[in-house]
């Protein structure tokens, strides 16, 4: 297969990968009106005898228009606090987990202590499971410390989970031994070493767990479904559930926004995000 | 003692938060009462195992994970294999392939509706080629769509763990293969595929935990209860949450972590007899 040739196939999958982000954003920018007569009949049961009558996405707008948009940012504040809920909820979570994480990835990468692999092991299980194995305990355990239907119901868990320790602890013993003994010659002591020369030396790693923790509480459905029975509390990632089937009208507009940050995150990080999981996916 | 102090912020609410709840767990799962009840042994396990609507779940999840995460393996081991030859435009082409990743599961649910739904477009383009319409959502086929929301959102990720693989495996292996003439089929069984293992183990890990998260495209498809095909521990879970069915949730949640333990279990000794054939 000659470069070109190569060259052209992956584009055109490349493309399909991109329909669904790209149908978004040319959607956002139709009339209210017009997405109700394309997508009117979706989740409706027509009879299939009755034949023909079919919903086709469309790619282009007839008439460009900021209306959805104006609607949400301006007409209808709850879009704005429903997004501001998920940023309460995802940067305290992001802040907190990459710090006590990389604290913790420092021990277990660089430091000698009894029992530290049989420990490790433990929070790899811990990160594997699904968030509903734990549930009734954890609203137990939320329930006790009196949290109940508020955001620390979900960040303090979120702050501890095991993923970051894993993945920064994966990065970290890439980081070789050569510069921590330099420095420990030097009359370095611990701390010095992590603050001075682990984490500046781990910024990719912790720039790929930034990106990838936004990414999963960006997008959380698990906790507040369960922890946040309040309406006005819950995240997009829910209103997003409702608008579908009750406002579809504004939906394509919502969408684009909720995942605008996200993606230019990732494009202003691209090149350490990458860096950071291919290192993590090496053993160390 | 030193290690103790970075340890244990972090040490202290994974205790908090995952172990002591999971233990306070595996003991409801044996008792008949939430919070001070008897214990009654494996009879909420007898009743778990008897209940049609966990087997159900189980089987569900079983085939879902058993389907997506090695097609999900094979689709981005290929992808990785292709990107990493002579190309122009890597770097925009990998981008592409990850954008996926990084994009909202809430935000995109809306297209996939769009796209499967009974009178949505795919039924549009089986029309045009004169074949009957199929209900998407509401059948069989919707554990495939599923699937294929996977591995639209995953592939990027494990690709780029692939490729990280290929580019450490030195390239002498293979001049010297060419050497002794070896074909491009051997080449890739026994340089590529044998020194990928190690990325591969980390893969199967990663696609695991990923299967997993397709509770949220499910409930964001379907809801609470969806067509049969999709309903899998999680829901179950859930619902039994709703239902207070407690006994059952965590004699469920039990069951499951026991399952995962012991494939983890197995995949790293695995790992550790592969290194030490290695060395």
């Amino acid at each position: 297969m000659s470069k070109l040739v190569l060259t052209i196939w992956l584009g055109v999958m490349a493309a399909i990968m991109l329909v669904p982000i790209v149908l978004t954003f040319t959607n956002s920018l139709m009339m209210e009106r017009e997405i109700g007569l394309n997508y009117d009949l979706i989740g409706q049961m027509t009879d299939a005898a009755a034949g023909g009558k079919f919903v086709n996405l469309k790619v282009l707008p007839d008439w460009l228009s900021l209306e959805q948009y104006l609607h949400i940012l301006v007409l209808a504040p709850k879009f704005l606090r429903m997004f501001w809920n998920s940023a309460a909820l995802v940067v305290p979570i992001i802040a907190g987990q990459t710090a006590v994480a990389a604290l913790a990835a420092y021990a277990f990468a660089k430091l000698r202590f009894f029992g530290r692999d049989k420990l490790f092991l433990l929070y790899l299980m811990t990160m594997l499971m699904p968030f509903q194995v734990t549930l009734v305990p954890n609203y137990m355990v939320v329930d006790k410390l009196g949290l109940m239907n508020s955001g620390a119901a979900i960040i303090l868990p979120g702050i501890f989970g095991a993923f970051g320790v894993f993945m920064l602890r994966q990065f970290m013993a890439h980081i070789p031994f050569a510069y921590t003994e330099a420095a420990k010659i030097d009359g370095a002591g611990s701390w010095t070493i992590f603050a001075r020369i682990i984490l500046p030396l781990a910024k990719p790693g912790l720039a790929a767990l930034t990106v990838l923790l936004f990414v999963d509480y960006w997008n959380m459905i698990e906790q507040p479904i369960i922890f946040l029975q309040d309406a006005s509390m819950q995240p997009l990632s829910l209103y997003l559930a409702y608008i579908d089937k009750e406002a579809r009208g504004i939906g394509f507009a919502a969408s684009a926004l909720y995942m605008t940050p996200m993606v230019l995150l990732f494009l202003y990080a691209e090149s350490y995000f990458i860096e950071g999981v291919q290192l993590s996916g090496i053993k160390g | 003692m030193l290690a103790l102090l970075f340890l244990a912020p972090s040490l202290i609410g994974f205790a908090v938060f995952y172990i002591i709840p999971f233990a306070m767990g595996v003991y409801e799962s044996f008792t008949d009462r939430t919070l001070g009840g008897s214990f009654v042994g494996f009879d909420n396990y007898k009743e778990l195992l008897a209940s049609s609507s966990f087997r159900k779940a189980a089987a569900n999840t079983l085939l879902f994970t058993g389907l997506s995460v090695p097609l999900l393996i094979a689709a981005s081991l290929s992808l990785a294999l292709l990107l990493n030859r002579p190309l122009f435009f890597r770097n925009g082409l990998r981008t592409a392939f990850i954008l996926p990743l990084v994009v909202p599961v809430a935000s995109i649910v809306m297209i996939w509706q769009i796209f499967a739904d009974w009178n949505g477009t795919l039924n549009l383009w089986l029309h045009h080629w004169g074949k009957e319409r199929v209900d998407w959502l509401q059948s069989d086929w919707s554990m495939g769509v599923l699937v294929i929301m996977y591995l639209w959102k995953n592939i990027g990720y494990n690709m780029i763990l692939f490729l990280a693989g290929l580019q450490s495996i030195p390239q002498d292996y293979y001049e010297t293969a060419r050497i002794e003439g070896a074909g491009r089929l051997r080449q890739l069984v026994h340089i590529t595929l044998v020194y990928l293992t190690p990325t591969m183990f980390f893969v199967i890990l990663i696609s695991i935990i990923n299967s997993f998260k397709v509770f949220r495209e499910t409930y964001l498809l379907a809801g609470d209860y969806p067509y049969d095909r999709i309903y899998m521990l999680q829901h179950y879970m859930n619902n039994m949450f709703f239902s207070l069915d407690i006994q059952k949730l965590t004699a469920a949640a039990t069951l499951m972590v026991g399952c995962i333990v012991l494939f983890v279990t197995g995949l790293l000794r695995a790992e550790r007899r592969f290194r030490d054939n290695m060395e």
